[in-house]
């Protein structure tokens, strides 16, 4: 029952990773696993809580529903990629910790990856358009009250920053 | 003077590496291609004697590596094939029982340990748990409080009718103060089962050193000290052969306080015999399945009270689920049966329990931890009491408030702890008041008539509670002042996301005289710290900050005596700021407390430009030893603090629903917190406590339920069936106001905030959704909980019914 392996190509982060995985390796096991990227993580494995999401080519999938194969040719970007190049936080993870956002953090990525795609589709969301964009994603300790102002003020820190630039 | 950092809503030191996704969780550590992993079989029956395993064809698999049963642990020398520990008796706990690391004879759950697979990686380890064949006697099981209570069958063959242990405590003749009261009521309430459900499950890592004889184990837990211990003991190991760490958690609520888990134990053994690292991460159905829950509970209050509705007599009787063992005890009824008082001084009170066993998952302690269901009880009674006498209920409640010129106040019963339940200080009037002030109490009846009008249900509910924190027996703290100046900080308790490494350092920068940022600190370590009980009952802040607060303190009594010398000024008229000492109203006599450090550790060897000057031809006095006689070298302070009792922390929820008279649907318009944890440490962690609290006791008062069917499988044991709240669930806003009454108990007058958010909630939304419902149905009454729309939607099919609480005599 030995697994046959795939040689395959993986972009994560802007920087390519060559690993040789079973077909049936999830992206999300893949990343944490055969990369390291542990940034990433695993709260059901079933696609409900969103612990796991990150960006392929920019859009928020659930890493623990697909095969690592799969993405094979898509820009995979992570947690660990969310910085800015200097190293500084990037807007949304700097809103995080201006709201304290974030308690155990295990969820925290999923929130952060999930949120900077909302904002990039929606830069100037309304108080229920914040909710709603969080809304597909589970978090045990926070009671969601401050990642929602985090939601709103990582929009206002984009703002700024589109002002200034 | 540095600014006080006290008090302050200081921002996470530790958000920095969780928010670039550098967090360590246990899954984080050994990420390795030669960590092997393990997987257990466990069982698909609730009760059943096993026959046979087989694991033949396990062997046989590529990339397995090794399989345990219990067989294997026998032929060990090592206890590791007893029972896992009953961690803490009681003599009223005259029929406890404990599972073994691994099934024996006998399964008594879904989900419980049958085998261990350790393989290459997780996929393989769970083909071979495929592949191990067990045949079991299917036995009838026994699920839920009433089969339990019946007995009709044994869940343990040698505890008759399913009793673990029978309780009593009481305070005077309750029978003859009923018989004597005004009027009386009686009650029958019941309270679903739910769990703590931390977003990261369990996990333990281990690694055996062969050319030390030393294991390391990371787990993921509430205590490093007790796994410690355990795995010592199990594996036949000293203690000193084995650390302990806590990695970051992701969370715990309770789950993580109950030890050793099997894999705890299993996980070492497997990675001192087969010389590997070893990784073991729970999955969530195996979340739900074999690590705990709780909260479930039938209850039967009678009360009699005066025409002021003060409670005059109150007697009480609760069966508890305690699932299919007992290793913590009995500290969930025990807390319930305590705790019910909340703010409130029954003239005579009795309490009786059973805790009972049946075939489903453990129960231990899950935030709250037996107060909520305490506080339900006790809550609804004061509601049916106002009813009764048509009051307010905040009237009803403050006509029986203990009163603040009343503490310390001793309620006459013996706590958790074994300590006697006496609160130590609170100001539960002034509470009420803001409370009603904060969710407009007062006003609220002509909006509901305003609603009522236009065909709308609006309801209000309050509830109170009183909660002992911070129970002991002792926490201990070390600081250590480096020669660069910057101080480290270890105290041996754990972490879950209530952001220690920050309040911690807040307290040793204010102590000290240093910049935060020059503090680190380090939790749950067993190298760094290996005196330590856990993280638990709202303890940390109280606990361990006072440790902290005290070892800080040394540290400083330390540096000011070197700094006094190497300066020549009498050590009263110095001061530290911002890690200078210097003396006060002269700035230019000063010495950092890097140097401080350097003078404090007399040196034979200089290793740098700053260990020159406390070589032994640099300092000291020829005619002295270097090391004064009782001195210690090194600037460091350590210390324990160890309370004589819990010190107890109270608040009143107050919350606005309105439902739906056609779908049932319950939604809240407003939530309000009164919260009295004494002196805050951080206001913004407080709060966020809190939110998280108030969230967990939506999601157990409106959604979450085990769903056992009576076989004994756990229905909904995913994400998809157990209705965990998302934001949309929540409140959008939730109104706090703090009152500060400080404990006289610790140096810094704090108490415990972390479980007080969830402690109210079912009494609060109980209250609120039958008030709301009254407005069409008078009768309805809410007695179980939770209450789903489909639920609320039963009920009103059954109205108009009769009261649960009657009136025998007026
Ligand atoms: S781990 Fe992927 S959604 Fe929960
Ligand atoms: S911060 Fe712990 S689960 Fe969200």
């Amino acid at each position: 029952m030995s697994d046959t392996r795939h040689d395959v190509r993986l972009s994560v982060n802007g920087v390519g990773h060559d690993v040789s995985v079973p077909a049936r390796r999830l992206l999300s096991d893949a990343l944490r696993h055969d990369l390291g990227l542990t940034g990433t993580h695993v709260g059901c494995e079933h696609g409900v809580c969103g612990a796991c999401t990150v960006l392929l080519d920019g859009r928020p999938v659930r890493a623990c529903l697909m095969l690592a194969v799969s993405a094979v040719g898509c820009e995979i970007t992570t947690v660990e990629g969310l910085a800015r190049d200097d190293g500084s936080l990037g807007p949304v993870q700097q809103a995080f910790a201006e709201c304290h956002g974030l308690q155990c953090g295990f969820c925290t990525p999923g929130f952060l990856t999930t949120i900077t795609a909302g904002l990039a589709d929606n830069p100037t969301p309304t108080h229920e358009e914040c909710r709603d964009m969080i809304a597909g994603n589970l978090c045990r300790c926070t009671g969601y009250q401050n990642i929602v102002r985090a939601v709103e003020r990582a929009a206002e820190l984009i703002a700024e920053e589109g002002e200034a630039s | 003077m540095t600014t006080k950092l006290m008090g302050t809503p200081v921002q996470r030191v530790e958000d920095q590496r969780f928010l670039r996704g550098h967090g360590r969780y246990v899954d984080d550590v050994a990420v390795d291609e030669r960590t092997l992993h393990a997987a257990v079989v466990r069982s698909p029956h609730a009760h059943a004697r096993i026959v046979d395993i087989d694991v033949s064809a396990v062997l046989d698999l590529e990339g397995v590596h090794a399989v345990w049963t219990y067989d294997d642990l026998a032929g060990l020398a090592t206890p590791m094939a007893e029972p896992l520990p009953l961690l803490i008796p009681h003599p009223a706990l005259t029929h406890g029982r404990t599972q073994y690391a691994l099934a024996r004879a006998e399964v008594n759950y879904v989900g419980e340990a049958v085998a261990f697979v350790v393989a290459d990686d997780r996929y393989v380890a769970e083909d071979a748990v495929g592949l191990v064949r067990v045949d079991y006697e299917v036995l009838p099981p026994v699920v839920g409080i009433d089969r339990a209570r019946a007995a009709d069958h044994l869940v343990h063959d040698d505890v008759p009718g399913n009793v673990g242990a029978r309780m009593e405590q009481k305070t005077g003749d309750v029978e003859a103060a009923l018989a004597a009261a005004p009027h009386r009521l009686q009650l029958d309430l019941t309270v679903e089962r739910s769990a703590c459900m931390p977003m990261e499950g369990r996990g333990t890592v281990a690694r055996w050193d062969p050319d030390t004889h030393r294991l390391q184990v990371w787990s993921s837990t509430q205590t490093s000290t007790g796994v410690r211990a355990a795995v010592a003991v199990k594996l036949g190991l000293d203690l000193g052969q084995v650390d302990v760490i806590t990695p970051d958690v992701g969370g715990g609520f309770g789950v993580k306080i109950n030890h050793p888990w099997p894999e705890e134990l299993l996980v070492p053994l497997a990675a001192r015999t087969l010389g590997r690292t070893v990784k073991f991460t729970e999955d969530r159905r195996e979340h739900f399945i074999s690590s705990a829950h709780e909260r479930g509970q039938v209850q039967h209050i009678e009360v009699g009270f005066d025409d002021e509705g003060r409670l005059l007599a109150l007697d009480v009787e609760f069966w508890h689920d305690h699932g299919a063992y007992t290793p913590y005890g009995l500290i969930v009824p025990i807390i319930t049966s305590t705790q019910l008082l909340g703010p409130y001084k029954p003239q005579v009170y009795r309490v009786r329990f059973e805790s009972l066993y049946t075939n489903t998952v453990i129960v231990t302690p899950y935030r709250g931890a037996g107060r909520p269901q305490g506080c339900y009880a006790m809550e609804r009674t004061m509601d049916a009491i106002a009813d009764f006498l048509d009051r307010d209920r905040a009237e009803v409640r403050a006509a029986n408030f203990i009163q603040p010129d009343e503490f310390p106040f001793d309620q006459g019963l013996v706590f958790q702890d074994g300590r006697e339940l006496e609160y130590d200080s609170g100001d539960y009037p002034a509470s009420l008041e803001k409370l009603k002030a904060l969710v407009g109490w007062d006003d609220f009846p002509a909006y509901q008539a305003e609603m009522a009008a236009a065909g709308r249900r609006v309801g209000i509910g309050l509830a109170c509670y009183v909660e002992g924190t911070g129970v002991g027996p002792y926490e201990g703290a070390h600081v250590h002042i480096e020669t660069s100046g910057k101080v480290k900080v270890a105290t041996g308790l754990t972490t879950q996301g209530q952001g220690h490494a920050t309040v911690f350092a807040q307290l040793v920068a204010d102590e000290l005289g240093v910049r935060m940022e020059d503090v680190e600190v380090v939790t749950g370590d067993t190298r760094r710290m290996p005196y330590a009980v856990g993280t638990f009952a709202s303890r940390a802040a109280v606990m361990s900050g006072s440790a902290i607060h005290l070892a800080a303190k040394r540290a400083k009594e330390k540096a000011l005596r070197i700094a006094a010398e190497a300066l020549e000024v009498d050590e009263r008229d110095l001061e530290i700021v911002d890690g200078v000492v210097s003396v006060k109203g002269s700035p230019g006599t000063s010495i950092d407390l890097g140097t401080v450090s350097v003078l404090s550790n007399p040196l034979r060897y200089a290793f740098d430009e700053a260990s020159k000057a406390a070589t032994q031809f640099s300092v000291g006095d020829p005619g002295r030893p270097p090391v004064a006689e009782g001195d210690e070298p090194g600037l460091e302070g350590k210390d324990f603090y160890s309370p004589e009792r819990a010190t107890f922390a109270s608040g009143m929820h107050a919350v606005i629903v309105e439902t739906d008279p056609l779908t049932a649907e319950i939604r809240i318009l407003k939530y309000a917190v009164v919260h009295d944890c004494g002196h805050l440490i951080n206001p913004m962690i407080v709060e966020g406590q809190i939110h998280g609290g108030v969230a967990q006791g939506v999601g157990g008062a409106l959604y979450e339920r085990m769903a056992y069917d009576e076989s004994g499988q756990l229905l909904n044991a995913s994400f998809m069936d157990f209705l965990m709240p998302y934001v949309t669930e929540i409140p959008d806003g939730i109104d706090i106001d703090h009152l500060e009454t400080p404990s006289p108990l610790n140096p810094l007058g704090i108490k415990g905030a972390g479980e007080a958010g969830v402690i109210p909630s079912a009494a609060v939304f109980a209250a609120a959704i039958e008030d709301a419902e009254r407005v069409a149905l008078p009768d309805l009454t809410i007695t179980a909980m939770p209450i789903s729309p489909s639920e609320l939607h039963a009920l009103r099919q059954r109205h108009p019914q009769p009261r649960p609480h009657r009136q025998e005599r007026s």
